[in-house]
């Protein structure tokens, strides 16, 4: 018990102190993640809305596809994009393994299904006729679109969510393709993985701390926001 | 009325989706200023010729022209579809406020926003919501809410406003209230309106011409009275609410009337029938006249029959009183006659219909 009291004591310390060492760490995190999210949100939104909208064959082959890429196994990804930018690997020349870069890249994969997923259900649940009428009214196939997106705004703010959520807590693709190295590609999930392994039981309470603030808080606001444009 | 370039011309349209034929028009022309009503049961192909008219379904063949331009794809759509403005069966409204709904179409065309909330508070005030304007439009009632997406329409000030069954999902007091303001609204606009409709009393009252469409082709377009009375076949009579139709054989004629031979029977109608023919006798039941005499005094009618009541059928205000007189027919009398004549089922009556009320129409057409 000692030991667990022990551990959160320091931990609080490390963090009231805005100990230089964890504050870069949540930085990276974010940073990654962030950038992540953003990649994500831009493919995933525009493809999930173009298949959702469009008529071909293999419709139903696709979605299938997209909903499995949504519980895409982390570290089959980190395989992958290893494999990628291994120095012999196709993409090897651009010699990025092992940085934050291909976290990004390793967390975009990740986050990009979940989007898309759940763009295309939001836009396929909205009323069929509804683009039509969007049409009747004089706009364009691009305003059109942007209607229906806003439309289903709060669905894809749970877009948003799931796709942060996912990638800020997953360790297993960061690892793989990031090396771990510290003060350049360790983020909260990956050092506190080490720390624990290490015993160093202070910094990964500390780190867990954060990531659970980071995760509650930004769930937060968007709840906030979800909840505030709920129909009354 | 001078030649006049209409504001709609469709030639030779058709739509083919998986190789069956939805739609078949060769030719349809709409007068500026025009209510026409589109009118046929359901999968008729009036949502269809609607969706097509507004290049909201595509691909199809054939050409439109708008006030005589042919309507290409791809470039003068988007300034095409920008005269028109569509309602339809569910409003279809936004996740805003009602204002907002209404005020969405001119945002898409880029006016000017002083502009923007003038008009539309205009249609606001014109539909008798303008104290809604602030609500949400997911807070409506289903007559608000349709209420809302006519506003929307108008502010568009549209050059054809296509509706389509716009009252369906109404309840009967709600789709009295706004049909009535629809038309009040229309007649002082002027606006080109093309109606589609299942229901063919909703058409009588508001079109001036309809078109009664089945299986993707239009079967006969006139106007209220046209249809009504002089359908061009059965289909068109028993859409527009012909109870009676009856087939028989020319059997004498006299100047301009004949006598037809129907299932024993002989009822005289108007018409240059030669003998022999067949031909198909639609009676509306509003011109069948029932009494309780049983001889022809107190009549001018040429077609009185004796008959038995088979069945008595309240349509809320009046009644429905099915007959068989050696053919089968059908009346309309008021409560008030059915109490006064004690009209029940299996009494003996008489029933009468002048010759001028019988619908003439060759068989096979």
């Amino acid at each position: 018990m000692d030991l667990i009291l022990e551990g959160i004591k320091k931990a609080f310390w490390l963090l009231i102190t805005f100990d230089p060492e964890v504050m870069g760490i949540t930085l990276l995190s974010l940073e990654v993640s962030g950038i992540a999210t953003l990649i994500s949100l831009l493919i995933g939104i525009s493809a999930g809305v173009a298949v959702a909208l469009s008529r071909f064959i293999g419709k139903r082959m696709v979605v299938s596809f997209i909903n499995t890429g949504m519980g895409l196994p982390p570290v089959v990804v980190g395989l992958f994009v290893t494999l990628f930018l291994w120095r012999n690997g196709p993409l090897g020349f651009l010699g990025i393994l092992y940085t934050p870069a291909a976290m990004v890249i390793a967390q975009t994969i990740i986050a990009t299904p979940i989007v898309m997923g759940i763009t295309l259900a939001a836009i396929q649940q909205l009323p069929q006729k509804l683009r039509l009428q969007i049409l009747a009214l004089g706009a364009t196939r691009l305003q059109m679109v942007w209607i229906l997106i806003k439309e289903a705004k709060l669905p894809l703010l749970a877009a948003v969510m799931a796709g942060f959520g996912g990638v800020i807590s997953e360790v297993g693709a960061s690892i793989m393709v990031g090396g771990n190295i510290k003060g350049y590609s360790r983020v909260l999930t990956t050092a506190t993985v080490l720390e624990t392994s290490r015993g160093n039981f202070d910094v990964a309470i500390a780190l867990g701390i954060i990531l659970l603030l980071l995760a509650y808080f930004v769930n937060l606001f968007l709840t906030q926001i979800q909840q505030r444009e709920r129909p009354r | 009325m001078g030649e006049q370039t209409p504001i709609l011309e469709i030639r030779n349209l058709e739509v083919n989706r998986g190789g069956a034929i939805l739609l078949q028009v060769p030719s349809l022309s709409i007068q500026e200023g025009e209510i026409f009503s589109l009118i046929g049961p359901n999968g008729a192909g009036k949502t269809t010729l609607l969706q097509t008219l507004s290049h909201l379904l595509r691909p199809f063949q054939g050409e439109l022209f708008f006030r005589g331009n042919r309507v290409e794809t791809n470039h003068s759509v988007l300034g095409y579809r920008r005269k028109l403005a569509m309602v339809f069966q569910e409003p279809l409204l936004f996740d805003t406020t009602v204002l907002n709904n209404v005020a969405s179409g001119l945002k898409i065309r880029g006016m000017k926003r002083d502009e923007i909330h003038d008009r539309a508070m205009e249609q606001l005030e014109r539909f008798g919501i303008g104290h809604l304007n602030g609500r949400s439009a997911k807070t409506l009632s289903g007559g608000e809410a349709q209420r809302t997406s006519l506003a929307r329409a108008f502010a568009l000030r549209p050059e054809i406003l296509l509706l389509d069954e716009p009252f369906s999902s109404l309840d009967p007091p709600t789709r009295d209230s706004l049909m009535e303001d629809l038309e009040h609204i229309l007649q002082q606009t002027r606006t080109t309106t093309i109606f589609a409709t299942h229901d063919r009393l909703e058409a009588l009252r508001l079109s001036d011409r309809i078109a009664v469409m089945n299986n993707g082709t239009i079967l006969q377009i006139g106007s209220p009275e046209e249809v009504t009375n002089h359908p061009v076949n059965e289909l068109v009579a028993s859409f527009m609410g012909v109870e009676a139709i009856l087939t028989g054989k020319v059997i004498k004629r006299n100047g301009g009337t004949f006598i037809a031979s129907v299932e024993g029977q002989e009822i005289e109608a108007v018409g240059d029938v030669p003998l022999g023919e067949t031909v198909v006798l639609c009676i509306r039941p509003e011109n069948v006249t029932l009494s309780i005499r049983s001889t022809r005094e107190g009549t001018s009618a040429r077609n009185v029959f004796p008959g038995k009541i088979l069945k008595v059928i309240s349509l809320g205000l009046y009644q429905k009183v099915q007959l068989d007189c050696g053919f089968p027919l059908v009346a309309y009398v008021t409560n008030h006659s059915l109490e006064e004549l004690s009209l029940v089922e299996g009494k003996d009556v008489r029933a009468s219909f002048k010759a001028t009320a019988v619908m003439v129409m060759r068989k096979g057409e």
